[in-house]
């Protein structure tokens, strides 16, 4: 369902702001200047030895094969076959400085964007679907990349050809030109008028395809119920509907698009016919010389040609700013907010007791504030009347206070909804809150640099997310620094060692798609293993046991206790057996806490929490 | 290829043959043009016969005009054509598709399924269309050329003995030594794809561990090698088209001196030595074009390749050895000496010698940890998979004696990963039973506890899901699930882990409204909580693959080591959800 977005967008919307879109593109192609400079010269040589190589037919046919002077031809092949080789020599330079050009670019660009990408704030990725910002490094560059390798060069040295050749047409015979004139004012009209249709039936093709492509996601996901209802030959005629649909609307704008080239092409056959008349006519009364003529009509063919690519690059283009612009966009966004300047450091004893900064990997920890004062990392975190809301029409938290002293283990319960993951994500300031405060041993956490807040806390997601690479490297991604026997000690910790070992290749096993080759279950032990390594003094514990059967659970029962031992724990769980023995508990009902204290404390007080317990109430 | 695509064009084939008729005939009135303007040159300006001049001027403009009628024909016929196929071919891979049985889809995997129905089929969709025209366009242009040049002039024409095979060889070495290195670079854009899409996964991940600058250092490295690729590939292409020129520019230069000479001596007129220039480039075009053409279409075979595939498969279970009118008779179901395997190569097997005895009406509940196959038992009844040894027998016959239509009415199923499609609730309710009355239906939500919360929205069963009914809980989703299939009225009902986001006293519920109301149907139902499955007439307990015993609560209570020790793991602090 989320995909979906992505696909619904328009390809060939119109850029929103062609000039401004316009201006950032060329200050990537700017750097060039040098290099764009001589693509010029070379397009123009080109151009000038295109003309040049059309305009000596006149010559070579009148002066020299009409009256049979044939040395005089022979100098005169020599010098064309310079001007061509000269022209295929620009051509290739230019061609290739352009790869060269464009591909640096697009370098440029997709480093920009996904650097710029690291630095945007998690809303952004909630409000954006993972398919529509793929489509920005796939069809959106590639477009890009397009237009920079070919349109760009195409367009300049089809519009130097055609401002050339037309000077030359003045140049043999004005009259004729006119002519000329008038018909390629006759093509452009005619081409608008094609475009018009054309774009509308396209918008037509896009929204039923729209509609194709989401209904096959949609049933080919739910396949699996199709046939359990027996339903597959309703979903055909669904199916036969839309589809037919899609062929009626495509059918139509591809007729448009496909008739262009042979309109224009046939146009500029007219125009042809007619300069051959008119020019044949005045060839007998005596206007200029066949030599002329020849020469002029082969000016005539080459006039339109680029007409022709002209108006089938424009659309090019028109789609490839259309896609520069969405990438402008994201690199506009604005960046997580961090002016924290508090930093966390190593530190070490002194002699004389106190702490002191140190640039070596101890386990002790500071934080360092600008002043230079150095505060010792405890873990203690505090809420002091925190509203937050994911925007600001809809308060999700209402006035949210709350403790969680060195070592204390504090668990969240309530229904989804009602906020438990989203007061963890408010410690790594994942998200800005609205109102109140949120403290890390007694430092206000947006005064915390956000590296150094996020390093000091191992969080295990709900879901649990692996990259590619080998099941070693993916646990060490908390701590590069990591060494294999800490690795394994993790994955001791949490009970993914022996799972491990049955590997075919152990530690070494290469993971793809996610951990695809895992169970859910494996996955969320080696998560598990991954927040062990860092060795943080706060753990944030989000459902971190929920793919994992009760029996296995509780042989990894140890281990946890082991990993939560003498750090400030912050638990989310389903099963209550999970959160029992925590120091507090917090029941969370629509944004704000209801109930909280301990296990005993609760159930005595036979709440809310008590009707969970006994399974009276509904979690879900 | 062709052979097995032809089918899906049948259909078009009076619009085929007109598209390629006009692109034909279209072509050949392009070449005529020159040839009257030679005509125009030669005969009316020379002569200085104005009337003449004017009158094949009038034959060109008609000719050009016919050519443009013939071109908006080929472009029409064509589009109907391709769009045609195109949608011929996309039904046939869905209808196909409904075909298939699990294995089949696991086999695709559900995203190259939806690629194969969308990107490959519009790709080639797309090749057809144009290809109808080019494909036929290109060949008649290049043969009319070389004909129409020979007419001009025999001598002359030997020319294309040397220019023909310079250019096939250069385009051939181009296009050989383009393949691969382009290959590369899809290589290298796939990695580049890879590392962004598993960033935009697993954000959260980047952000807690504040791994932004090792996610850009991996970018960087895949993105430094996909521009240094890219480059190095285009920039050998790019020789191409100035090497193409340079022939063409090389080939007017050798008939200028050649001609000119004929032209000298008589045998050639001058106007005929511009229309052979102008035919010579043709034919050179027109070589680029095919050669054009042809890297298209090394791209479009992939996708149809892959299209074929799906149309290909054959379904692993079919209706072969059922008796069409055959109705299940009663819910009783029995295993004798099941075995069952995923993958026909795989080892092991996922069910290993099952054997049971359930008999119709009764309550079975089914426990064990993730991976002993509980699912898989439980799939063999409706015949979602097929028993590689022994029989499943529902009312007394072999599972395979049903036609799937009748045996699946019978055995409703809630998966374990409900889906809810787009639509009102009511519209996903009658995916049971289309003709459902609002008694029906309010019935078979009261049995799943879907009243409860149904009257608390606005629009009551008319509510909008949203696709993938994100506009209800998952609690609530299991519910309407469950609604969803009873009303199918199932002499056999098999719920895998469907309430397990239920509370204990709705699922208590609904447990009792199973048994007082749905006395006749058998129930059968995977659990991870032993609350839900303790008063079950009998309890399973899968290890493994393997039935590890068969009893009540309190035999296996007293027996089952597995089954006690789920009990007191789940004692100890109430479970809420399992």
């Amino acid at each position: 369902m989320a995909k979906r977005h992505g696909r619904k967008e328009n390809k060939f919307a119109k850029p929103g702001n062609m000039k401004k879109t316009l201006r950032k593109l060329l200050s990537y192609v700017g750097k060039y200047k040098v290099l764009l400079t001589l693509v010029v010269i070379f397009l123009m040589i080109n151009t000038i030895c295109t003309v040049l190589g059309a305009y000596m037919l006149k010559p070579i046919v009148n002066d020299y094969i009409i009256p049979g002077d044939f040395s005089g031809l022979a100098r005169m092949m020599a010098a064309l076959i310079v001007i061509y080789v000269v022209g295929a020599m620009c051509s290739f330079a230019y061609s290739r400085i352009m790869v060269h050009i464009s591909q640096k670019t697009v370098y440029a660009i997709r480093r920009d964007l996904f650097e710029h990408m690291q630095s945007l704030p998690i809303p952004y990725f909630d409000k954006h679907t993972h398919g529509e910002l793929m489509s920005r490094y796939t069809n959106d560059i590639d477009t890009v990349s397009e237009m920079i390798n070919n349109s760009i060069g195409t367009l300049i040295s089809n519009a130097l050809t055609f401002i050339g050749v037309l000077g030359m047409m003045f140049y043999l015979s004005w009259q004729l030109t006119l002519i000329t004139v008038a018909m390629l004012g006759v093509m452009v009209l005619v081409v608008r008028k094609i475009g018009k249709h054309s774009r509308i039936y396209f918008a037509k093709q896009q929204k039923a395809i729209g509609e194709v492509n989401g209904y096959i996601e949609e049933m080919i996901e739910g396949q699996k119920v199709i046939k359990v209802f027996n339903h597959e030959r309703k979903t055909k005629e669904e199916f036969y509907q839309k589809n037919e649909a899609y062929r009626k609307s495509a059918t139509a704008a591809q007729a448009f698009a496909g008739a262009t080239m042979p309109v224009l092409g046939n146009l500029a056959h007219v125009n042809y016919a007619i300069t051959c008349c008119v020019g044949g006519l005045l060839a007998i009364a005596g206007g200029f010389d066949i030599g002329t003529l020849v020469v002029f009509l082969q000016s005539n063919r080459q006039v339109s040609q680029p007409i022709n690519i002209i108006s089938q690059q424009v659309n090019t283009i028109l789609a490839s700013v259309a896609g520069a612009e969405r990438v402008f966009e994201v690199m506009e966004e604005t960046p997580e907010a961090d002016q924290g300047k508090v930093v966390l450091v190593n530190t070490v004893e002194k002699e004389d007791g106190t702490w002191m900064e140190t640039d070596r990997h101890t386990d002790h920890w500071a934080w360092k504030k600008p002043d230079g004062a150095l505060v010792p990392l405890m873990g203690d975190v505090r809420f002091d009347h925190v509203v937050f809301g994911y925007n600001d029409e809809k308060m999700i938290l209402h006035g949210i206070s709350l403790f969680a002293k060195p070592g204390q283990k504090i668990a969240f319960v309530g229904s989804t909804g009602a906020g438990k993951t989203t007061i963890t994500n408010l410690i790594n300031r994942l998200y800005e809150i609205q109102s109140g405060t949120i403290t890390y041993d007694g430092i206000d956490i947006r005064e915390i640099e956000k590296a150094s807040l996020r390093r000091s806390l191992g969080v295990v997601l709900q879901d649990t997310h692996l990259f590619t690479g080998t099941i070693a490297d993916n646990i060490r991604y908390s701590n590069l620094e990591a060494t294999d026997e800490e690795v394994i000690a993790a994955a001791k910790l949490a009970n993914a060692d022996s799972f491990i070992r049955h590997l075919p290749q152990g530690y070494h096993t290469m993971l793809s798609g996610d951990g695809e080759n895992l169970s859910q279950g494996q996955r969320q032990l080696l998560a598990i293993a991954r927040a062990a390594v860092a060795n943080p003094p706060v753990l944030i514990l989000d459902e971190a046991t929920s793919s994992i059967d009760t029996r296995t659970e509780k042989l990894i029962e140890k281990g946890m206790d082991r990993l939560m031992g003498g750090r400030t724990v912050f638990v989310i769980a389903h099963r209550l057996s999970t959160v029992r023995n925590s120091r507090a508990i917090m029941v969370l009902e629509q944004g704000e806490i209801i109930e909280r204290g301990d296990h005993e404390d609760l159930i005595a007080q036979g709440g809310r929490y008590y009707q969970l317990y006994t399974g009276q109430a509904e979690l879900a | 290829m062709i052979q097995k695509l032809w089918p899906y064009l049948r259909s078009y084939r009076k619009w085929f043959v007109l598209g390629i008729g006009c692109a034909a005939l279209e072509a050949i009135f392009e070449l005529l043009i020159p040839l009257v303007m030679a005509e125009i040159v030669d005969v009316g300006i020379q002569t200085g016969d104005g009337v003449y001049t004017v009158q094949m001027g009038a034959v060109m403009v008609v000719l050009a005009l016919t050519s443009l009628a013939l071109g908006i024909g080929a472009a029409y016929f064509s589009s109907v054509t391709g769009q045609g196929f195109g949608a011929n071919l996309r039904a046939a891979e869905y209808d196909h598709i409904q075909e298939f049985s699990f294995s089949n889809i696991e086999r695709f995997s559900t995203a190259s399924l939806i690629t194969r129905l969308t990107s490959d089929v519009n790709a080639v969709q797309m090749t057809v269309m144009m290809g109808m025209r080019l494909l036929v366009r290109t060949p008649v242009m290049l043969i009319s050329a070389l004909i129409l040049a020979m007419m001009i002039s025999r001598r002359l024409s030997q020319i294309f003995l040397v220019v023909i095979p310079v250019l096939v060889i250069a385009i051939a070495v181009i296009l050989i030594f383009a393949g691969p290195v382009f290959r590369k670079v899809q290589e290298k854009t796939d990695q580049l794809n890879l590392v962004v899409q598993e960033n935009l996964t697993a954000i959260r991940v980047v952000k807690a561990f504040v791994r932004e600058d090792y996610e850009k250092e991996k970018f960087a490295k895949r993105n430094e090698d996909l521009w240094k690729t890219a480059e190095s590939a285009y920039g050998k292409v790019v020789i191409g088209m100035p090497l193409m020129m340079l022939l063409i520019y090389g080939a007017t230069i050798a008939i200028l001196w050649f001609g000119g000479q004929m032209v000298h001596t008589g045998t050639l007129e001058v106007g005929l030595l511009t229309t052979f220039i102008t035919y010579v480039t043709q034919v050179m075009i027109s070589l680029m074009m095919v050669c054009m053409m042809l890297m298209m279409l090394t791209r479009s075979v992939a996708c149809a390749k892959r299209v074929i595939e799906v149309l290909d498969e054959v379904p692993d279970i079919s209706d072969s050895q059922c008796s069409r009118d055959l109705q299940v008779k009663d819910g009783s179901i029995r295993f004798e000496h099941v075995y069952f395997k995923y993958h026909a190569d795989s080892e092991e097997w996922n069910l290993e010698d099952i054997n049971l005895d359930i008999k119709a009406g009764q309550t079975v509940g089914i426990i064990g940890s993730t991976g002993s196959a509980k699912t898989s038992l439980v799939q063999m009844i409706p015949r979602l998979y097929e028993a590689n040894q022994g029989t499943v027998f529902v009312g007394g016959e072999d599972v395979r004696s049903y036609s799937m239509e009748h045996l699946r009415d019978s055995c409703a199923m809630v998966l374990q990963n409900n889906t809810l499609f787009s639509g009102t609730i009511r519209e996903n309710l009658c995916w049971g039973r289309e003709d459902a009355t609002d008694e029906e239906i309010q019935h078979a939500c009261r049995i799943a506890c879907v009243d409860e919360f149904i009257d608390r929205m606005e629009k009551g069963y008319d509510t909008d899901l949203g696709q993938g009914g994100i506009n209800v809980s998952g609690g609530q989703k299991q519910r309407l699930c469950i609604a969803r299939a009873i009303l199918k009225q199932p002499k056999v009902l098999i719920l895998d882990d469907s309430t397990s986001a239920v509370d204990m006293a709705t699922d208590a519920k609904i447990r009792q409204a199973f048994a007082t109301e749905l006395k006749d149907t058998t129930k059968i139902m995977i659990a991870q909580r032993i609350a839900s499955v303790c008063d079950a007439d009998q309890i399973i307990v899968m290890d493994d693959g393997r039935i590890s015993a068969v009893g009540t609560h309190e035999e296996l209570l007293a027996t089952n080591e597995i089954y006690r020790d789920v009990y007191t793991s789940q004692q100890k602090g109430g479970c809420i959800d399992g």
